[in-house]
């Protein structure tokens, strides 16, 4: 990246406290995202990208702390006075939801919507400025202007979605993130709504967080990828070279377990993902992985940079010098009950 | 791991005997409640054809495979073939006896025989009862086991089949105490604790994640060939039914559109919604790329369906037997008028009550002008629209247009309604193929 | 699926832990915190007060209800509170303890009478009405709506009015009255829960199965509507001692003769005050805020407790470990 990243994440951390013990959601996460790029980040559910990408911004539940730093044009996010951070959110800093349906307000019309958006964070704009640019982008969402005053229930999911995606838009953010946001839908309406994604950061130079369980999307729609397993990210670079060359065998895994057109065999991944507050020792996947060696169960493996510049945490990719003697030696790994399969 | 199973193949006489389910023109409707004006001076606001017209065979040991978007009725037709929602026209015919019109009382009898697993693991067992009670349940309404030690060994042999296993660790817990998989089993389980010989599977695994869908699919490949069990797959998802299916479907708004063995339907697709599908997967093959020509708008209000062919408003290849009609010339405005520049839109909109448009008596549409334009003006405005995007489908559909005394007449060319056809190696309802249609030939 | 618990915590008693129903329907409450755990624990205490004296009404009380004498000495009248009549005695020379302490029975045997019947008509009614539709359903949301419509007060008036006269027992009277007035509530509240619960994938799934119409309502949506009940019926109750004590105070109802009432006792006390006589209304005034605001506080917390939208998580603080990384810059 030659430019500054418009975000850049310094191992962050949120945890929420509950009375078992802290849930260690995202654990030590670090990444970077530049102007008019798309970082996908992806892994199964439980893995904490929803609470990375809340996190980011601010937006965590009762009993969530944060820890870490979150650069945002020089500033740290992370204990920024909450006033301050919501003046940032909307023009600045935008998030789509995975749900369209309960998070426009069913009283009020599409105009009516776009209206309050944007008069509380550009105050003074006209009511026909406030029109053309709701329209301007509404059509490039492809939502005709004939429907600018209905109410929401009169549109199906996936126009509501595209209204979401158009409100957060409409105020020029530099930053989105975008959590789940064509699950809910079908697939040509999936498709659709990736390809105006697409289209959009071209032109306006948004950086974009697109956080999803379904690696197909991330192959066709982002620039970068990052795969997060248990609350850290496992492995990061370019979705081209991950996709087809895959590092950490928990990606590998996971490529493998997709079911695409080109399917002759079903894979999955044994046992089910970690339970988050008391997650296991050394590397969270040892004992799922198949190439799992004795360091693995002992020590947390250390971040390595790939000649690619791709980031990945495994013991398979060493440093060397760091792992003890003996500990390359192949881990036997305790069969699975399976109790304990997902 | 497993490999695709086996298709089931044979001689036509063998299909016979095997023959399961046999649907004929099934029609299910739904009637929507008006407003209450509309009810009182008796005006009914419209029914939802969720299922309209659909006919095919089901043979035992056979996947068939209903693939659509929301809307298409999938959903519905599995459930009217259960007998969970009336059925208002045709046939389906179970193991040789007759479903549609079944007293509530028979069809419980009948539902033993085939059971359901639906889409949404964590809502479709009761919160209120274990996963003994849950998955024992049905035994003890049919009557075919009681006691508790009975019904106990049952539940654990049904659980340790779903790979739920060891099962006294199970019995006990409630549905919320279970992961997503493992409650899908426990549905699993309870479906199949009847000895079921069909099993229709509404989205089993739409809401899992990737590994555990593989799982999830793996046990259902098992339990089909170890307890010989015939389904009907429904699902959006044309990735795993092309996986665990021998023959698919393809749903659009209540239609069967194209039917086959699924290795055709996927080397050959015919019909244009069928292959707008396939291309709109996404796929982890870096190679693959955003797909640029996807058929644009939504599945249509299922209240309102199109004429003609229900795809013909979204069909890049539509032309002018398919069904044009007067609600075509709004969706021709509005994607006219998204994106462009405001003055401009307001100009021609200011020109047409758009509100008016509609078919009159015998077919054309009549556009009425606005604003003290006159027809002329307006004839003017939609050959200015034609003139920029010639290529429209649209346009294939109108015979001529002629300007009246503060309207435009549009009159368009003879519609047809779609059949299913032969058409190589599936059937598909697409004009072109069709033979019969006057402007239009084998088209591929 | 075990989870390993923070060091030094006792493992919970078994029965509260998951295995049994009762064990899972109470787990809510052992976890209340904060405000919740402080309503419900006051109430609790309040209402457990009121219990107690009106279970052990004959041990607790020094004398009868009506008792106006010991022996052959009457008790003297109006007289302020001594050692002899600790809250004093009313206008009729009865103890104005006695009259509290018997009053609690009364209207906590009143109550619990009128919500028993109420329950049992209001809930089967709203889960047929609610599983099945139709014109049943039509027809009893007509009705209770028509009833919910009317003053409570005015309409637990006109019945106790109307069945005074061919019933003998006042407490049946006051509970009939009573009852009429909450069924509309449990009914409502019923029937749109089940209405929603009916559309439940598991209610499908149970139809799939073949399961009657009657065992889907026990089996399947009984048990997953009756969590608003307890709630509801804590709060009704706190309304109907209020109902009940204005009934009183109209003369309605429970007779004097029959037992005491608190209602009464302070229509008789309320000519008292204008000559300074304080002790004979204000102590049935306070048994009936103490008890209704008990009431309401054990319903309340009960609703803050188990309501699943209201309930809050218990969070704890939380320690980060100190990170490896040097600080930086962007």
């Amino acid at each position: 990246m030659s430019q500054p990243p418009v975000v850049s994440v310094r191992d962050l951390r949120v945890y929420y406290g509950t009375r078992r013990g802290p849930v260690r959601a995202v654990d030590g996460v670090s990444l970077a995202i530049g102007a008019g790029e798309t970082l996908g980040l992806v892994g199964e559910s439980g893995c904490g990208k929803s609470t990375l990408g809340r996190g980011i911004l601010g937006l965590l539940p009762e009993g969530a702390s944060a820890e870490g730093e979150v650069f945002y044009q020089g500033r740290n996010l992370i204990g920024m006075p909450r006033d301050q951070l919501r003046r940032l959110r909307g023009p600045e800093l935008g998030l789509i939801f995975q749900e369209p349906m309960t998070r426009l307000d069913p009283l009020l019309r599409i105009e009516g919507h776009f209206r309050e958006t944007l008069r509380s964070h550009e105050r003074g704009l006209g009511e026909r400025e406030i029109r053309r640019r709701s329209l301007e982008t509404l059509g490039r969402l492809g939502i005709p202007p004939t429907r600018f005053r209905l109410y929401p229930h009169e549109f199906s999911g996936g126009m509501r979605q595209r209204i979401m995606i158009a409100l957060a838009l409409v105020l020029h953010p530099k930053f989105l993130v975008a959590d789940e946001p064509t699950t809910a839908l079908d697939v040509i309406v999936e498709a659709q709504i990736l390809s105006i994604l697409a289209d959009l950061r071209k032109g306006s130079g948004t950086a974009l967080l697109l956080i999803t369980h379904n690696l197909g999307i991330v192959a066709e729609a982002c620039d970068r990828v990052a795969v997060m397993y248990a609350g850290k990210i496992v492995e990061e670079g370019s979705a081209r070279e991950v996709f087809a060359s895959p590092a950490h065998p928990y990606t590998r895994a996971l490529l493998a377990s997709t079911i695409s057109l080109d399917t002759t065999e079903l894979h999955s991944i044994p046992g089910a993902p970690p339970n988050l507050i008391d997650p296991p020792p050394g590397c969270r996947f040892h004992p799922r992985c198949p190439d799992a060696m004795q360091v693995c169960r002992t020590r947390d493996p250390i971040e390595q940079r790939l000649d690619d510049g791709r980031r990945v945490q495994c013991w398979l990719h060493g440093p060397e010098v760091a792992i003890p003697q003996g500990g390359t030696a192949p881990l036997g790994r305790k069969e699975i009950a399976v109790a304990e399969e997902a | 791991m497993p490999r695709r199973p086996e298709p089931i193949s044979g001689e036509p006489g063998a299909a016979n005997e095997r023959l399961l389910v046999s649907v004929r023109h099934l029609t299910t409707h739904y009637a929507i409640r008006g407003s209450f004006v509309d009810r009182l001076l008796g005006w009914e606001a419209g029914t939802v054809k969720a299922v309209e017209d659909v006919s095919f065979d089901l043979h035992r040991g056979e996947v068939l495979g209903i693939v659509g978007e929301s809307g298409s009725g999938k959903t519905t037709l599995g459930r009217t073939l259960l007998g969970l929602v009336p059925a208002t026209g045709g046939s389906a015919r179970f193991e040789g006896r007759e479903l549609v019109g079944l007293d509530e009382r028979t069809l419980r009898a009948c539902r033993r025989r085939m059971q359901i697993v639906f889409q949404d693991p964590h809502a479709a067992l009761n919160p209120a009862m274990t996963i003994e009670q849950s998955v024992g349940h049905p035994l003890r309404i049919h009557r075919l086991a009681s006691g508790r030690n009975e019904i106990r060994s049952r539940v654990a042999e049904a659980l340790n089949r779903v790979g739920l296993a060891p099962p006294e660790q199970f019995l006990e817990k409630y549905p919320s105490d279970l992961s997503g998989g493992q409650k899908q089993r426990a549905v699993i389980a309870r479906a199949i604790i009847l000895d079921p010989v069909l099993l229709v599977a509404d989205e089993p695994v739409s809401m899992l994640d990737m590994s555990v869908r593989s799982k999830i699919l793996t046990l259902m490949i098992e339990l089909k060939r170890n307890l010989d069990l015939t389904y009907l797959y429904i699902t959006h998802d044309l990735a795993t039914a092309k996986f665990f299916c021998d023959r698919i479907a393809i749903m659009y708004l209540g239609r069967i559109v194209e039917i086959g063995p699924s290795q055709a339907i996927y080397d050959e697709p015919k019909h244009p919604y069928t292959k707008a599908l396939l291309r709109a997967i996404p796929d982890p093959d870096p190679r693959h790329s955003l797909p640029r020509d996807l058929p644009r708008g939504e599945v249509p209000d299922a209240a309102r369906p199109p004429a003609g062919c229900a795809f013909h408003p979204r069909c890049p290849r539509a032309f002018a037997v398919c069904g044009w009609e007067a609600h075509d010339i709004m969706e021709l405005l509005e994607m006219r008028w998204s994106g462009m520049a405001e003055e401009q839109h307001q100009r021609e909109r200011a020109m047409i009550r758009v509100a008016e448009i509609r078919a009159g008596p015998g077919g054309p549409a009549r556009v009425p002008a606005a604003g003290g334009a006159d027809g002329s003006q307006l004839l003017a405005l939609f050959e200015r629209i034609r003139s920029e995007a010639p290529a429209e489908p649209f346009w294939t559909g109108v015979r001529a247009m002629h300007a009246g005394a503060g309207h435009v007449e549009i009159e368009w060319h003879q519609p047809l309604e779609p059949r299913l056809i032969p058409a190589g190696r599936v059937e598909v309802s697409c004009h072109l193929y069709n033979q019969a249609a006057p402007a239009g030939s084998l088209r591929t | 699926m075990s989870v390993a618990l923070g060091s030094g915590r006792q493992p919970r008693p078994r029965w509260l832990r998951g295995g049994t129903a009762i064990g899972r329907a109470l787990r809510p409450i052992a976890e209340a915190h904060g405000f919740a755990r402080a309503m419900l624990w006051s109430g609790a205490a309040l209402t457990a007060f009121f219990v107690v004296l009106a279970i052990f009404a004959p041990w607790l009380s020094p004398y009868g209800f009506d008792q106006y004498r010991s022996g052959k000495e009457l008790f003297p009248q109006l007289a302020p509170p001594s050692a002899r009549h600790l809250l004093g005695t009313n206008v009729q020379s009865t103890d104005v303890l006695a009259q509290v302490i018997w009053g609690a029975r009364t209207e906590l045997m009143v109550v619990a009478l009128a919500l028993l019947f109420a329950l049992s008509l209001g809930v089967p009614l709203g889960l047929f009405a609610g599983y099945f539709g139709g014109i049943f359903d039509r027809v009893l949301v007509l009705l209770m709506d028509a009833m919910f419509a009317i003053p409570s007060l005015l309409l637990a008036l006109v019945i106790a009015f109307l069945l005074g006269s061919s019933i003998a027992s006042g407490v049946l009277v006051a509970s009939l009255a009573i009852t009429i007035i909450y069924v509309p509530q449990y009914f409502r509240v019923l029937r749109n829960h089940v209405a929603s619960v009916r559309e439940e994938p598991y209610v499908e799934a149970a139809r799939a199965l073949g399961a009657r119409p009657l065992t889907i309502l026990i089996r399947y949506i009984f048990f997953n509507v009756i969590q608003t009940v307890p709630v509801l019926a804590t709060l009704n109750a706190a309304d109907a001692i209020l109902t009940l004590t204005g009934l009183g105070f109209l003369g309605y109802g429970v007779q004097p003769t029959q037992g005491a009432e608190w209602g009464y006792d302070i229509s008789r006390a309320v000519a008292d005050v204008a000559s300074g006589i304080w002790w004979t209304a204000l102590f049935p005034g306070l048994a009936i805020v103490l008890l209704v605001t008990g009431l309401t506080l054990l319903g309340e917390g009960l609703n803050e407790t188990i309501n699943p939208v209201l309930r809050q998580r218990a969070t704890a603080k939380v320690e980060f470990e100190a990170t490896t990384l040097e600080p930086g810059g962007p």
